[in-house]
């Protein structure tokens, strides 16, 4: 064991008895899943004692989940691509509200990052000339996810959790101690960050194995802890995804922006319950299933917007034959962007023709015969036999929309991912800016490689910068402790589990796909009742590996985050990407340039409008006039006519 | 919807018990909805360990019935009505709350695997390798690391002695993976294998192929073939007449070094379960008894 680990009675202690295990590192890594990990990496490469907070056993994140791929712009397929097609594409995606910077660093250094888990011993599917192979996905222009079949997050973090390995390994041959210099904290769970005069100083958790308390100081913190999908009741996102980093960064006074949008995927399965959420992938339209409502209609015929009418079929007929004559028939409507379809399946619900369980049907057993299905889809065939004893040749699928991802996060720096607390950064699904109003596939896994190496560099860079490390102030620890231990104390309480299903429950049907001015007002006021609920909920049993006590304390950010979510999507009255407001149906391009920024004054979430750095003009270029005519303002655009000034762009785009 | 007796092992590492608890049963759900009912409704602090509730993770690992499984992937559909369905943690490592196990041992031995090492003089974007041949290294990398390969091999399930010696089916994969690597440096994976991991101790009774949720063929793809390179010098011809000049347990290379003293030949005095045999595996029986090579084990 190394010397910096010992244990202390923290006093003065409200409980006496309570002993606290103190390490002291230089840089903090909150996460380990693909950002976390490699930021970890990189704080170790610089020579960094770094520690790894895992809330799940290492190597279990959420980002195994990922299927499709890591998008770079490597030209293995198609050699046109090219940073700059796959910087247009984010920006497009995201309805030109990214941090246009963290997309540009992102267009630019994603295939260096890709290349590098080559050299950790990552396995890709190849191409005929033996490099990494690319596949096309939505919103791509070219083929370009690095992919290893549908596993692609698995292979992602599990060469990360191998190279970590592999960097114990040299710190064991050199020092006698694999952890000498990177330690994994396999479920532990951080509460709180410990902030001393405005900068990070520490923070604290508790071990999920024995329930006892850990300190951790540390001048440095990289946020890496994902989403917060279990805010909702369909979701797609495991156990682990409930807020924490972004409600420790709000805790510690960091800012939170784009809370508004979350990704909807239209198609997760809803039934059975078991597998809720789970993703149907997009192909299974694409081959041919149709969506029918409980009346047996094809009903996407009926949610054709005007915008895209004459690109898509009117009749089932037409439909039909487009799959075997694209050129002389239009699409079926079942094939509309992601969001359209989320809004029709959800509308189809809400009017009563959904299934018992809240879905709609996806159909593929009445439109191919069976040797197709097992050939085309043959995934899929496997997930719904194996999962759901379905089988997709002779029965429909029931499915409906899935929470995701969230677009929204931590407010960073682009090039240093630094917050605006000194010492802690963010990097990831937790930190916001990169993907705009809406995320493309593929981008989250190289997002997190980009900027959690970013993360990692610039929170070691920090840590050289410091002439001495701000000390942990006892009070903070004691008051901590207190919260910690809070649910398990209380004589009387509810059930935490309870009080998690209805945040839910406000969450699914008041802040869900579709919003509406007075459901979100009606959602802010039950989640304001829900908050005195959720701070006086009590956890029975001990401290052993006690999952009800542990979803108590992940309640308490769970709450602070779908507030922010429900507040900044009442306040944007505009439907962009990830965001649609039935009463402000369309995008609104003075809501363009604003960025809602999150905080929390005393226990109250504020929202302060803020511009969204603006793109400097070389990268401009790198659009069709016509097309940022959908985006920007007529001022903006006018004075894209004036003569070229001095650049300067890039400074002042930065977003701190 | 229907009523099931779940009976759910409780307790932590000084004891327990099977506590029984009546639960209702949705149609379509899985062993671990129910355990999440029994959370929600009977018992929040019943521990069991998940995270994607989609059989990609390998967290819910425990046993139903006696079998080694995934939680999540288990239906309840799968028992017969008012079954009582067992559930109990994974026997080969050491319990710490319900249905929660230490698997602490897993990760141990493969921070000892040593990592894949980088071919020198190839720099980033410059790995070409084709298709094929990542493909047979692919299988191995699908392993979810749930360790129910782990958990069911009797060398170290009720065999906590052999535990230091052996690393067990997920290495044995991970060791034929960067063997397998069209470019790994290192070209010792089989001998490591041998020596480091005790992968002579497998008896290739493919109970580890059987409970694996990602269905690598764990033996056949791995295992067997990681041990026949292992067996490969045999046929070299030195070691063939090496063979026939010295006795085995002098011979190099021969299972257990040459620096042993003497061979064990019984079960009862080897350092492993269901050692070689004292014979070699290319002999067939039965043999002239005159020419048979084995010490006899001595009293010392």
């Amino acid at each position: 064991m190394t010397d910096n680990t010992q244990t202390s009675a923290a006093s003065p202690a409200p409980r006496a008895q309570e002993t606290v295990e103190r390490h002291r590192y230089d840089v903090l890594v909150i996460g380990a899943g693909g950002a976390g990990l490699r930021a970890a990496i990189e704080a170790r490469l610089a020579g960094k004692r770094t520690a790894i907070i895992s809330k799940s056993l290492f190597g279990k994140a959420h980002t195994v989940m990922a299927e499709g791929g890591a998008a770079a712009a490597m030209g293995n397929v198609n050699p046109n691509d090219n940073w700059m097609v796959h910087f247009r594409d984010t920006m497009r995606g995201g309805k030109f509200l990214n941090n246009y910077r963290m997309a540009e660093l992102h267009a630019k250094e994603a295939p260096e990052r890709v290349w590098e888990l080559e050299t950790y011993g990552a396995l890709f599917d190849r191409t005929k000339d033996g490099k990494i192979s690319q596949r096309n996905f939505g919103g791509h222009e070219y083929p370009r996810l690095a992919h290893v079949g549908d596993r692609t997050g698995l292979e992602l973090i599990r060469t990360l959790q191998q190279k970590i390995v592999s960097l114990q390994q040299e710190d064991k041959a050199e020092l006698g101690d694999y952890e000498a210099r990177v330690r994994v904290f396999a479920e532990c769970t951080i509460t709180d960050l410990l902030v001393t005069d405005g900068r990070i100083a520490g923070a604290i958790g508790y071990y999920r194995e024995s329930g006892k308390i850990v300190l951790f100081e540390a001048p440095a913190i990289v946020l890496a802890t994902g989403g917060v999908g279990k805010a909702y009741k369909v979701t797609s996102n495991s156990w682990e995804y409930t807020g924490d980093g972004h409600a420790l960064a709000l805790r510690a006074g960091a800012t939170l922006i784009n809370m508004e949008f979350l990704q909807f995927h239209p198609t997760g399965m809803v039934w059975p319950p078991s597998v809720r959420g789970i993703l149907v992938t997009e192909s299974v339209r694409g081959d041919g299933g149709v969506l029918r409502n409980t009346e047996g209609k094809r009903f996407m015929f009926d949610y054709v917007p005007d915008v895209f009418r004459s690109q898509y079929a009117e009749t089932e007929e037409e439909a039909d034959r487009w799959y075997t004559d694209p050129d002389n028939n239009r699409r079926p409507p079942e094939l509309l962007p992601r969001d359209e379809v989320a809004r029709a399946i959800n509308a189809e619900v809400k009017a009563g023709r959904g299934t018992p369980a809240g879905g709609v049907y996806l159909d593929v057993s009445s439109r191919l015969p069976a040797e197709v299905i097992l050939k085309k889809l043959p995934s899929m065939y496997h997930q719904f036999k194996e999962l759901a004893d379905v089988d997709i040749t002779k029965q429909p699928m029931e499915v409906g929309p899935t929470c995701h991802y969230i677009m929204g996060g931590v407010e960073v720096d682009a090039d240093t991912a630094a917050t605006m607390v000194p010492g802690l950064f963010a990097a990831g699904e937790v930190s916001g800016g990169m993907h705009g109003s809406n995320r493309l596939g593929g981008n989250s896994l190289s997002d997190l490689l980009v900027f959690g190496k970013r993360a990692g560099e610039h929170a070691a860079k920090y840590v050289d910068s410091l002439s001495e490390r701000p000390a942990v102030r006892p009070t903070d620890v004691q008051a901590a402790i207190g919260t910690i231990l809070a649910p398990l104390t209380r004589a009387e309480g509810e059930n935490p589990y309870a009080v998690w299903h209805e945040l839910q429950d406000v969450m699914q049907s008041l802040v869900g796909i579709i919003r509406r001015k007075h459901e979100l007002e009606e959602a802010i006021k039950r989640l304001e009742e829900l908050r005195p609920r959720v701070a006086s909920v009590k956890a029975t049993g001990g401290r052993r590996f006690n999952p009800g006590w542990h979803l108590a304390l992940d309640l308490r950010n769970m709450i602070v985050v779908s507030e922010c979510v429900a507040r900044a999507a009442l306040e944007r009255e505009e439907s962009r990407g990830g965001h649609t407001r039935e009463d402000f149906p369309t995008m609104d391009p003075k809501w363009r340039r604003l960025n809602l920024v999150c905080s929390l004054v005393g226990d109250q979430v504020t929202l302060t409008p803020k511009p969204v750095p603006k793109m400097p003009r070389e990268l401009l270029a790198l659009f069709d006039k016509a097309e940022l005519k959908k985006y920007l303002t007529p001022e903006e655009l006018a004075e894209l006519d004036e003569p070229s000034e001095s650049t300067g762009g890039a400074e002042a785009g930065r977003s701190n | 919807m229907a009523r099931h007796t779940f009976r759910v092992w409780r307790g932590d590492a000084n004891g327990g018990q099977l506590s029984d608890y009546e639960v209702e049963v949705n149609e379509g759900e899985v062993v671990l909805d129910v355990l999440h009912r029994l959370q929600a409704t009977q018992t929040p602090d019943l521990a069991v360990r998940w995270n994607c509730k989609a059989g990609k993770c390998g967290s819910c690992s425990m046993e139903i019935n006696g079998k080694p499984k995934l939680a999540c992937m288990t239906r309840m559909s799968t028992f017969a009505d008012g079954e009582t369905v067992t559930v109990t943690p994974l026997r080969t490592f050491p319990v710490i709350r319900d249905l929660v196990t230490d698997v602490s041992f897993n990760f141990q031995k493969l921070r000892e695997m040593p990592a894949f090492a980088p071919p020198p003089g190839l720099k980033p974007g410059e790995y070409r390798m084709q298709q094929v041949d990542v493909e047979r290294s692919q299988e191995f990398r699908k392993c979810i690391e749930c360790f129910l390969c782990q958990n069911v091999c009797h060398v170290i399930r009720d065999h906590e002695e052999n535990k230091p010696a052996f690393s067990g089916p997920r290495l044995f994969i991970r060791a034929a993976e960067l063997d397998m690597h069209p470019l790994d440096a290192r070209t010792d994976r089989k001998e490591f294998a041998k020596e480091e991991q005790g992968l002579g101790y497998c008896n290739i009774t493919k109970c580890c192929t059987e409970v694996c949720p990602e269905h690598i063929k764990i033996t056949d793809n791995a295992i067997i073939p990681m041990k026949e390179r292992v067996v490969d010098n045999r046929y070299d011809p030195l070691v063939w007449l090496g063979r026939k000049i010295f006795r085995r347990d002098q011979m190099p290379g021969y299972l257990g070094g040459p620096t042993q003293e003497r061979l064990p030949v019984s079960e009862i005095v080897a350092d492993r379960a269901g050692a070689n045999s004292p014979y070699g595996d290319d002999i067939t029986f039965p043999l002239p008894t005159e020419s048979l090579t084995y010490e006899h084990t001595k009293e010392d």
